[in-house]
């Protein structure tokens, strides 16, 4: 696996995108631009939350993912499932089935996420006791915390610095089998990922030094891998020799909105959608308004993991269904009550908290004061001139976007087509030039007449 | 560079709009986020202070490399005693404005404590000029 500072698991597919600016449009911290007719992701700024990959029309933006045949290359496989992937699944068909496929497709060993999400309750009950900085915020959603780094870092210290379920399970089933004897290169941990976010903070974790996750799958390759497998070899008998324990019922619920705010102390408060969390940070942030308040779940996505991008099945649907098995659920976790796993539960208790999360400003003038108030002041004089209208044509989501590119020489003021027909008017840009310009941005022959794009008369002919 | 901003007496729901847009220059210009949360914090005690008590007002803010100044002039009825105003506890807020949970006492006394600098200066009937200074 990669280890880059910013790893992105989101990238442009440059044979479908066709530079129709509604990812630019759509992203929360404005990282996205279109350049030569593809849009193109400011890495720094990008949180990993997949909004534009939801926005996209043609599914020009994917999730990258390591190739699954890498899985061959250890002894061992384990497959961590969460539980939104069972709950994808229709009622008819057995959570040991499911296993049962997924033995079958090359997985040793197969363990539900959130089995360890009690132990990980309680750390952060433990932790909360004694923390300031309230209220406390969850780092349960990666996309939340990258998105508090860069747009909110004076909240930061408010993060709950335990590990997720995820991370935990990682370390709690490894040294199950590194109790057994088993070389620790011979083991390979796998994760199926409901997300794009869940699979950069593998790549380049956030207060850990190194992931505990080898390979990471995305949910909608796995469902349709497993569908295919349900659909082509039909087994009434399949999986009744296995015996997959339940999960306890707040387990079940963990990653679903108000997983986590259910089961902490005090006044809690549980927001989804980004753009939801985007509102309430900023109150937080400016105002008075909010205060008592103990603990935040705040997740990325609408409707928490179960409206996760790559997730295949509805997100309402697999909700019902995973609170209905919540409620045949035993509600106490049954690996806390087996003596077996003492040891290896002890160990990852004394792995839980991870190193404080450090802020990561977006910086759009630059980190020297003096100069960032040049640029800002430079902004705000080019704003006379823009229109104000937010078209995107000029291939940033607004005007003062485009202004603020201007200042780090990204773009230009004649980026602007309204203004080009100012410069035009005045005899200072001719057409052929302005044409060039627009070509730039949007790719040659970007306006030529095409009966065979989206929405033409001939479109998929 | 100086930004101006119009408060609107009684609009409650518009309150904060001023420190919203300070907070986010402040952020780009990459003040200390404690220092902006500080400041912040004291001009939104003082835009709340125009909508509740003053008819209307107007924020100017003036960012150097060194420091911000924010000047908060509002028309008003202006403060008659301003010893006792910063005084905690001490309110002249109407039932209506402490039903809507503001009005504690706490506006200026609050304001002292997150700025570098305060001065306060009032005129009865006519309104009050709130001057805030913090160092970067």
């Amino acid at each position: 696996m990669r280890h880059d500072t910013f790893y992105h698991a989101l990238k442009v597919d440059a044979e479908k995108c066709f530079g129709c600016t509604h990812c630019m449009n759509q992203c929360p911290t404005s990282a996205i631009r279109i350049k030569d007719g593809i849009a193109d992701i400011r890495k720094d700024w990008c949180v990993d939350c997949g909004e534009c990959m939801r926005a996209c029309p043609v599914d020009a933006i994917y999730v990258e993912q390591d190739d699954f045949e890498t899985i061959f290359d250890y002894k061992y496989r384990v497959l961590l499932i969460p539980s939104v992937f069972i709950g994808q699944f229709s009622k008819h068909i057995r959570k040991e089935e499911i296993v049962s496929i997924l033995h079958d497709l090359g997985f040793t060993h197969v363990y539900q996420v959130e089995y360890t999400a009690d132990i990980v309750n309680q750390a952060m009950l433990k932790m909360a006791e004694t923390k300031g900085n309230k209220p406390h915020i969850s780092p349960f959603c990666p996309a939340i915390v990258r998105l508090i780094q860069v747009r909110f870092p004076s909240l930061t210290d408010n993060i709950l610095t335990i590990m997720p379920p995820i991370d935990a399970s990682a370390i709690f089933y490894k040294e199950l089998l590194l109790q057994k004897g088993i070389p620790s290169d011979e083991i390979g941990m796998f994760y199926v990922t409901p997300c794009a976010a869940k699979i950069a903070a593998a790549n380049s974790p956030v207060g850990e030094d190194k992931s505990h996750i080898d390979g990471v799958i995305n949910m909608d390759f796995l469902y349709n891998k497993v569908f295919h497998y349900l659909k082509q070899n039909p087994d009434p008998d399949r999986g009744k020799d296995l015996n997959v324990p339940d999960l306890y019922d707040k387990g079940i619920l963990w990653s679903l909105t108000n997983g986590e705010a259910d089961n902490m102390l005090g006044r809690c408060i549980a927001i989804d959608e980004i753009h939801n969390v985007i509102e309430f940070l900023e109150r937080l942030e400016t105002t008075d308004e909010i205060q008592n308040v103990d603990f935040l779940e705040l997740r990325a996505c609408d409707q928490s993991c179960a409206g996760g991008v790559l997730m295949a099945g509805n997100r309402f649907l697999t909700i019902e269904r995973l609170k209905k098995r919540a409620q045949a659920a035993p509600s106490v976790s049954l690996i806390q009550e087996d003596e077996k796993y003492r040891e290896a539960l002890n160990y990852l208790e004394g792995k839980l908290q991870i190193n404080k999360i450090p802020p990561r400003t977006m910086q759009p003038f630059g980190s020297e004061m003096e100069e960032a108030m040049k640029r800002m002041e430079q902004v705000r004089n080019m704003m006379c001139f823009l229109p104000g209208i937010d078209c995107g044509a000029c291939g940033a989501p607004n005007c003062q976007s485009l202004a603020q590119d201007i200042t780090r020489r990204e773009a230009q003021l004649s980026n602007c087509v309204f203004l080009q027909r100012m410069m035009e008017k005045n005899k200072k840009l001719n057409s052929d030039h302005a044409i060039r310009i627009i070509e730039k941005t949007w790719g040659k022959d970007r306006l030529d007449k095409d009966c065979r794009k989206k929405g033409a008369k001939y479109e998929g002919m | 560079m100086i930004f101006k901003y119009e408060i609107e007496g009684g609009n409650f729901t518009k309150a904060g709009n001023a420190s919203s847009n300070v907070k986010k220059t402040l952020k780009q210009l990459n003040v200390n986020p404690s220092i902006i949360k500080r400041i912040v914090v004291a001009l939104y005690e003082a835009e709340v202070n125009v909508v509740a008590h003053a008819y209307k007002g107007e924020i100017t803010a003036d960012i150097t490399p060194e420091r911000i100044c924010i000047c908060i002039e509002d028309d008003g009825p202006g403060i008659p005693d301003i010893d006792l105003a910063m005084q905690e506890g001490y309110s002249t807020a109407s039932q209506k404005v402490r039903e809507m949970g503001f009005g504690a006492g706490m506006g200026l006394p609050n304001i002292k404590k997150n700025v570098d600098q305060l001065n306060i200066s009032s005129q009865v009937g006519k309104g009050t000029i709130v001057e805030l200074t913090t160092f970067f």
